[in-house]
């Protein structure tokens, strides 16, 4: 056998599967749209994960699921929050006390950590869509930006453009002003993201070491040089930093889904 | 992790309770219907005492507004206030009870039958201990039946209780006595008025006992519990069939406790809530917990009908002191020092804080609060945003996953 574990984020936005060997090595994943059947895109995103880790589902040891649509995974045989599963991957690629910036599709976290990975404290988002990636894609819509051209865009901002509004329907009518007025596209996105950050920052204070994870900050690298900027430090960031919540729950997996001697 | 279906235990008192309040909301419809017997419409933490030694009956909208968040009616009543000037972000206890009377619906006649409509009003009676709101609530009222609206005005961010405070309050409610008497068509009875007082402590310290119970390991008692016990507290202070009904819920709570009876059977995690309940998620709150083996067994909001300063040999002095001793009107630190107490007191492993977005004086987790008594209690706490009354404030999801996150974070600590 060749076996391995298997941990399952499925978000608002996106379902993220990983797959860990033995050794915690990552070794598959893939991320896709979680859309409206989230039982049905978990088993698609599964399949794809493991043929890219040359395995199949009867090599699986362990399955844990997270995120919002954490019960609709029915292979799933334990579940477990995504506070939790973000804290574990997140500890595993720096075991250091550390706070940790999610930013996802419809919330916002900061997890607090010890030196030893034990979980301090935790802060999400309150209802509402300012700061998220909800918030981001609203706007890339309202500017008639591709996603994913809107953090090379706010690079090259020579005067950022302050949006002033905590809500995302204000905000985006403050960005159709400032377009009306003239303003360069590449100094609203900037703004974007500034206000993005902004309301992210202000939920709770941070440690010394920080982490940022989520798919806004993988397919936005920008985000995260904006925020060195603020918070005056560099921050750590993993290879895939969308899937710090599917490794942390595979990682789970492996505590709770140890095998066997004969089985190895 | 959380189990699909939990046991939870419920009291077999809370019958008599039930009973209680339908006897208590019959007599008001009678009242009102044979306009026989004078009705004072009167705030929670109002000076029921005085109304009560000059032969009103008192009904509490308060309790109504409750009724509203707890059978789902308000968020959809709430716009009707709003369209007529009263802001979403404005107490949801008024606006849900003002939309209610606007749309000519309520939640009596569903849970009492045979009553129809809420009960009349011959004065309104406030003390803004609990908030101005509830001025701006009996002031409308005022304007609409054209019956008098007298009240008391608090301190607010009292530390120490001083003899001022209490002189101050104490004028006050001796200076609402001739204008009520007007309205009762008598004159305060001061026997009346010391045996209500007698009465209402001794419904204090029942209810205070009961509340006590849940310091046992399992926990005979719950917050989501006590949200509906406390009502005799409320509405019958004074009275002495609000005594008799806690002696049996008393009895019964103490049977539990020798007997190790707790309301869910792993009582693994035990919490403390401050704020105001999410009326209209009582059971799924209730459940969501038991499911994840946590008990919340205390709560500030609970105790706030406890008036232990209540003396009948000082009538007007205790009423003063006992109502400028509430919580709600205290200072941050006195506050936290209650919390931290209470902690102590119940043995809890983690608080939870109820933002409650239309209610900040029961909201007690702005200014800091949660943050300096974890540097000095060690106690985890966590933060979840809501409302008392309007379930659009509110994310079942969010409330969910921040639930379960911390009590995988109490688990992570026990371990």
């Amino acid at each position: 056998m060749n076996h391995c574990y298997v941990g399952v984020d499925i978000g608002a936005s996106r379902t993220k599967v990983a797959v860990l060997d033995l050794k915690k090595n990552l070794v598959g994943y893939n991320v896709r749209r979680s859309g409206i059947d989230f039982s049905k895109t978990a088993e698609e995103c599964l399949q794809a994960s493991l043929k890219m880790a040359g395995r199949t589902k009867a090599d699986t040891a362990g399955v844990v699921s997270t995120g919002y649509g954490r019960k609709n995974v029915l292979f799933a045989q334990e579940t477990k929050s995504e506070i939790a599963c973000h804290g574990k991957g997140s500890y595993f690629y720096f075991p250091l006390a550390i706070t940790i910036i999610d930013i996802g599709g419809q919330d916002n976290k900061i997890i607090k950590l010890d030196e030893a990975g034990r979980r301090t404290g935790f802060k999400m988002n309150r209802k509402c869509a300012a700061g998220t990636g909800g918030f981001l894609e609203e706007m890339a819509f309202r500017l008639e930006v591709p996603l994913d051209e809107m953090s090379s865009l706010a690079s090259r901002s020579t005067n950022m453009v302050k949006l002033g509004s905590f809500c995302t329907v204000f905000s985006a009518t403050e960005v159709l002003e400032n377009i009306r007025s003239g303003k360069r596209l590449e100094d609203i996105v900037k703004g974007v993201f500034f206000s993005m950050i902004q309301r992210v920052l202000e939920m709770d204070s941070l440690t010394e070491n920080v982490v940022m994870t989520g798919g806004v900050v993988e397919n936005n690298p920008y985000i995260v040089t904006m925020t060195e900027e603020l918070i005056g430090r560099k921050i750590l960031v993993s290879k895939h930093p969308q899937l710090a919540g599917a490794i942390g729950a595979a990682l789970y997996a492996i505590d709770l889904f140890p095998l066997k001697s004969e089985e190895l | 992790m959380a189990k699909e279906e939990v046991e939870i235990r419920r009291l077999k008192t809370a019958q008599d309770i039930v009973r209680f309040m339908s006897d208590y909301y019959h007599e008001l419809d009678d009242a009102t219907k044979s306009g026989k017997r004078k009705i004072a419409w009167c705030t929670s933490v109002g000076p029921a005492e005085i109304l009560r030694g000059m032969g009103f009956l008192i009904y509490f909208p308060e309790t109504h507004s409750a009724m509203l968040g707890s059978t789902r009616m308000a968020t959809e009543l709430i716009p009707k206030a709003n369209a007529i000037g009263y802001s979403p972000e404005i107490c949801s206890y008024l606006t849900a009870d003002i939309g209610a009377y606007l749309q000519g619906v309520t939640p009596l006649s569903k849970a009492f039958p045979g009553i129809e409509r809420i009960p009349g009003c011959d004065v309104l009676v406030f003390n803004t201990n609990q908030c101005r709101d509830v001025q701006d609530w009996f002031a409308w009222y005022s304007r609409r039946f054209g019956v008098p609206s007298v009240g008391i005005e608090t301190h607010r961010n009292i530390g120490k209780v001083t003899p001022m405070h209490v002189s101050s309050i104490a004028e006050q409610m001796e200076s609402i006595v001739e204008p009520l008497e007007r309205i009762a068509g008598r004159k305060l009875d001061m026997e009346e008025l010391k045996n209500a007082v007698a009465l209402s402590r001794q419904c204090s310290d029942l209810w205070e006992q009961c509340l006590a119970t849940a310091a046992a390991v399992p926990s005979p008692l719950t917050f989501f519990d006590g949200t509906t016990l406390m009502g005799p507290a409320v509405v019958g202070r004074g009275t002495q069939k609000a005594v008799d009904v806690y002696k049996l819920l008393l009895e019964e709570l103490n049977e539990r406790v020798t007997q190790k009876v707790g309301v869910i059977n792993n009582e693994r995690y035990r919490i403390y809530w401050d704020g105001m309940p999410v009326w209209g998620r009582l059971g799924m709150h209730s459940k969501l917990f038991a499911g994840l083996n946590a008990s919340v067994i205390a709560s500030t909001y609970c105790s706030s009908w406890i008036f232990s300063a209540l003396d009948p040999a000082a009538p007007f002095e205790s009423m003063a002191r006992a109502y400028s001793e509430l919580f709600i009107v205290r200072s941050d630190e006195y506050k936290e020092n209650y919390i931290k107490e209470k902690l102590r007191f119940f043995q809890c492993d983690g608080i939870v804080y109820h933002d409650a977005k239309t209610c900040p004086n029961n909201s007690n987790c702005r200014y800091g609060l949660p943050l300096r008594l974890q540097a000095h209690t060690n106690i985890p706490s966590l933060i979840i945003n809501g409302d008392l009354n309007d379930l659009r404030f509110l994310s079942d999801e969010q409330t969910k996953t921040n639930i379960e996150a911390f009590i995988e974070q109490l688990e992570e600590s026990k371990n």
